[in-house]
């Protein structure tokens, strides 16, 4: 049932990347569409290894038509804690965050969850298969080429989804958009630690030089267990150090982490760049991380890209349906998850632009002002008017983000 | 090619594949291997988040 060397494979629809992203947008595909529909998964097990902190935002479920959410949520949290290298502290509760404070999730469940709900509507799996070019005539993404068990073969397609993550290879191999700034790229590590001694009711934040240009974030998974991670700013990294080496060096000082066990390691890259200026052409549309919709404040990519991935599949149903896979028929799909998500990305990216930029004394009068005052809401506006109030000169420059 | 992967320190993670800007790295499903497209710009050597990566020479 592999397909030998040489062989060429029929479909309508072909999804590169098993994540979430993938089956989501092929689940929506298939909810809409009735022809043939196709997952091709690299790894021989979806969800396995977890490249992700798996810290989630709640809100976007609902929308998103997924029924049970127990199984695949490890440890709801009341809110996140957000600490100063000096020790000012920031509580944002529900109140403030809205829908943003949520829950530690399980993603190798939550990705096999997605792939059932997918395979439910029909969408054909096909595992350990890997694509390793994308095939074009005139401009136009006609299909895949694609390796199974050392057999290379062809996958031809009327419509192509690029979901494969980080990675982003589908989009550069059909020149949708140039390789990421490395001030847009994290690197990251983390640990999944046990026995430690910390508050599992928060998601934690650090700031400051001990990440530079991102964060330390312990994520609970139990009562003395939690994902304790650093994403640092490639362009900001000290050549003679990695990631992990700035993460154990928190950890060592850290009197929380420092007695813990690691009983799980974790790598990955996360871009933290403006959306691109296009994630479609003819015959090819790109989502989540690899059309690079994470959010540049966060680094989260999961919400995001299960929105887009909705829109993706739905948009691609009525391309099939109409037999119109042109990029001016999937501008439908630019046009809406733009309306959804862009506005944010880019304040987003505007923001972190600038939080890079901040000293540790910064942060600490950023955190100490915000702790101080009663803020309504998150929003960039109302922390700049409260830091603005206790530090004026330190918000100046953010003043054109007002 | 003198980029050095070693594959014993590896976490077959992709980050070093996704920062490439020649995109000249290929995960193949857990081997990190390298074409003759490499500029030994060393963007990799930095991103890798466990070391795993070196310019010989360097």
């Amino acid at each position: 049932m592999d397909p030998d060397e040489g062989d060429i494979l029929e479909c309508d629809l072909l999804v590169v990347g098993g994540g979430p992203i993938g089956s989501t947008a092929a689940r929506f595909a298939a909810k809409n569409y009735s022809g043939k529909i196709m997952v091709i998964e690299k790894r021989q097990e979806i969800g396995s290894p977890v490249r992700c902190a798996e810290g989630i935002s709640t809100g976007w479920l609902d929308e998103l038509e997924i029924e049970k959410t127990e199984h695949f949520m490890s440890k709801k949290v009341l809110g996140a804690k957000l600490y100063s290298p000096g020790g000012h502290e920031l509580k944002i509760g529900k109140e403030l965050a809205g829908d943003e404070v949520g829950a530690v999730m399980e993603r190798d469940i939550f990705d096999k969850e997605m792939a059932v709900l997918a395979g439910r509507e029909g969408v054909d799996y096909m595992l350990k298969t890997s694509a390793i070019n994308v095939i074009e005539e005139e401009g136009r993404v006609k299909g895949v080429k694609a390796r199974k068990m050392g057999d290379e073969f062809t996958i031809e397609a009327d419509l192509v989804i690029g979901a494969d993550g980080f990675e982003s290879q589908i989009g550069r191999w059909a020149d949708i958009y140039d390789s990421l700034a490395p001030k847009d790229i994290m690197t990251c590590f983390q640990y999944r630690m046990t026995d430690i001694d910390f508050d599992p009711d928060h998601t934690h934040f650090f700031l400051g030089s001990a990440a530079p240009g991102g964060y330390l974030w312990i994520f609970p998974k139990g009562e003395k267990t939690a994902n304790v991670g650093m994403g640092v700013q490639l362009s900001q990294l000290d050549g003679s150090m990695s990631v992990r080496d700035y993460l154990d060096r928190f950890i060592e000082e850290n009197e929380w982490l420092n007695q813990g066990q690691a009983i799980d390691m974790v790598a990955g890259g996360v871009s933290v760049s403006p959306p691109p200026e296009k994630v479609v052409k003819d015959g090819l549309m790109l989502v989540g991380d690899a059309a690079r919709v994470v959010d540049p404040i966060t680094g989260g990519g999961i919400a995001n890209g299960m929105k887009q991935a909705k829109i993706a599949g739905e948009v691609a149903a009525r391309a099939l349906n109409e037999n119109d896979t042109s990029e001016e028929f999937l501008q439908k799909y630019e046009e809406r998850w733009r309306e959804k998500l862009e506005d944010k990305l880019w304040r987003n990216y505007m923001a972190k632009e600038k939080a890079v930029q901040l000293d540790d004394e910064q942060f600490d009068q950023v955190i100490d002002a915000l702790s101080d005052q009663k803020i309504e809401e998150m929003s960039t506006e109302a922390i700049l008017l409260a830091v603005g109030e206790k530090y004026p000169g330190l918000i100046e420059s953010f003043q054109d983000m007002m | 090619m003198s980029l050095e992967i070693n594959h014993d320190r590896c976490m077959h993670c992709g980050a070093c594949v996704g920062s490439c800007p020649e995109n000249s790295l290929f995960l193949r499903e857990f081997v990190l291997e390298v074409d003759e497209s490499c500029v030994e710009c060393g963007t990799c050597v930095k991103t890798c988040p466990i070391n795993a990566l070196k310019l010989r020479g360097v």
